[in-house]
């Protein structure tokens, strides 16, 4: 909205300006609430105990003997340990259950 | 060896701490003074390394936590043994360094290399005697303080009491008792009773050097409160609110977060402290609350690159700063592995680098200079050619000498004076 003001622009507000042409959907609020819910996440990961254990009972026996003629195909055999989950992106609007 | 969380010197400067992303400590030990060996006058060789904090995965809340050492506080000295506390983001731990220089031999029950002597066998008794050993140092864990933090953990600080300390996440400050590991008394608490309403956290605490009473936290809009612990049990209300006026017309999407500090330091006076945004280092008098009374731009010219900082997330990263040990100086790290240097008095300010090429033993550091402008000249190094990810986050000050640590990722970097 300034790039019609005839007076020099600062470093700041031109460097604001190059940020909203290539994210225009960046909020409003600057830094804001959703940035700052974001870094109260972090570490946040979510994974299924029950596969956790499974996949470590796994590794203390000898691996499983494929089935099937087609051997190279590995269906279902990769249980997800808590390192393999992308991290779970934060969701804007926090449940009134949380913290 | 792994990224340098944290660098602290303790009370005398004898000995420096450092603690990593893996969550070891290294406590590094300065040499005595050595007439037949002047060449080795202080310096500093590994003394101590232990590994301070695990990994660990809260099930209850599906939170990784990781077991980087964000701090290091060393208690002050009060027998032969050195006691510090370490903090990854949820649990501090009190460690116990001691030495071990004797041992005792001559037992009656067991041999030399420990196996039991047949009982039927002993017709006498003897009383062991001490020898001396080669030193051992061993470090314990005396207290285990956890629990008590649901955010993470930015700060710890102990109090000129030396019976307590506090520990500051990004919304609560906790009091302990040095001795008391079950119970920690809530000082400050921003939890908005909506989530949903929270615009800043807690981003740095520090107990005043010299009165018990009193401590500051900083916030990431740029302000610091100074609280009173004798006015009331909770200090959610600040005796001093400290905050420099805002030119509205400059502001702009990146106002608010290079404002937000990432460091704040009692002078060793307490009569000022120091912040540290992302720009910026900041002085200010404890009497006047509406401005700081000296401002010093660390690298200015990265306000033309905001738009990419922020897109690489640079913009988030969190500068420490530290005071020399009679406040005349201040220092705090920058990118490209340079560091700069103020004096307070004479306004004079260096750029130096923490690298392998820069830095011969005992060689003296030549002085850096970014190019902003057009024209670059010989030994200059353009804005476009820094290297962000070679960060100095963490610098530490000897407490009396000029001796500084600074740890450029995964190496530490000791600096002196030149000797003439």
């Amino acid at each position: 909205q300034d790039m019609q003001e005839k007076e020099p622009i600062t470093p700041e507000r031109a460097e604001e300006v190059k940020l909203k042409a290539k994210y225009p959907s960046l909020g409003q609020k600057p830094g804001g609430s959703d940035f700052l819910m974001k870094r109260l996440q972090k570490g946040q990961k979510y994974f299924d105990s029950g596969d956790y254990n499974m996949a470590k009972a796994k590794m203390k026996n000898k691996q499983l003997p494929s089935a099937g003629p087609d051997k190279n195909l590995v269906t279902g055999d990769h249980i997800p340990t808590p390192q393999d989950l992308p991290q779970r992106k934060s969701s804007l609007v926090t449940s009134k259950l949380a913290g | 060896a792994d990224i340098i969380s944290t660098v602290e010197f303790n009370y005398s400067g004898d000995l420096l701490a450092t603690g990593d992303k893996g969550g070891r400590v290294v406590i590094f030990q300065r040499e005595q003074e050595n007439k037949s060996r002047p060449h080795s006058r202080g310096e500093y060789n590994v003394y101590s390394t232990f590994q301070s904090h695990e990994p660990e995965f809260d099930y209850l809340k599906s939170l990784e936590i990781e077991e980087k050492i964000n701090k290091i506080r060393w208690l002050p000295q009060q027998n032969a043994a050195h006691f510090l506390l370490s903090t990854n983001d949820k649990t501090i731990k009190l460690w116990k360094i001691s030495e071990r220089d004797k041992r005792a031999e001559g037992y009656n029950l067991k041999d030399e290399d420990g196996r039991l002597r047949d009982p039927f066998r002993i017709t006498a008794l003897r009383v062991p005697v001490l020898k001396p050993m080669d030193l051992m140092v061993e470090a314990s864990p005396r207290r285990i303080f956890a629990n008590a933090h649901t955010y993470h953990i930015n700060s710890i600080s102990v109090n000129s009491d030396h019976e307590t300390y506090l520990s500051a996440d990004d919304l609560r400050i906790n009091l302990w008792h040095l001795e008391i590991t079950d119970r920690s008394f809530n000082i400050v608490d921003i939890k908005p009773a909506n989530m949903e309403e929270l615009t800043e956290v807690i981003t740095a605490a520090e107990f005043h050097p010299h009165h018990c009473n009193v401590f500051v936290y900083s916030s990431s809009k740029g302000t610091i409160r100074l609280c009173d612990m004798r006015s009331s049990a909770l200090c959610d209300r600040h005796s001093k609110f400290f905050e420099e006026p805002e030119d509205p017309s400059s502001r702009s999407f990146f106002s608010e977060i290079i404002s937000s500090i990432s460091d704040v330091k009692f002078s060793h006076s307490g009569r000022y402290m120091m912040t540290r945004d992302y720009l910026s280092v900041k002085v200010w008098d404890l009497n006047m609350e509406n401005r700081p009374v000296e401002t010093y731009q660390v690298h200015e010219y990265l306000r033309s690159k905001l738009c990419s900082l922020y897109e690489n997330d640079c913009i988030f990263d969190k500068f420490e700063c530290c005071w020399n040990g009679s406040d005349s100086a201040i220092m705090t790290g920058s990118y490209n592995n340079f560091f700069r240097m103020f004096d307070r008095n004479t306004r004079r300010d260096v750029t130096l680098e923490a690298s392998r090429e820069s830095s011969k033993p005992r060689a003296l550091l030549k002085p850096r200079k970014v190019c902003t402008g057009g024209k670059r000249k010989k030994d200059e190094i353009s804005v476009d050619s820094l290297d962000f990810n070679k960060k100095i986050l963490h610098t530490a000050w000897h407490p009396m000498e000029n001796i500084i640590a600074v740890a450029a990722t995964n190496n530490l970097y000791i600096f002196q004076d030149k000797i003439n």
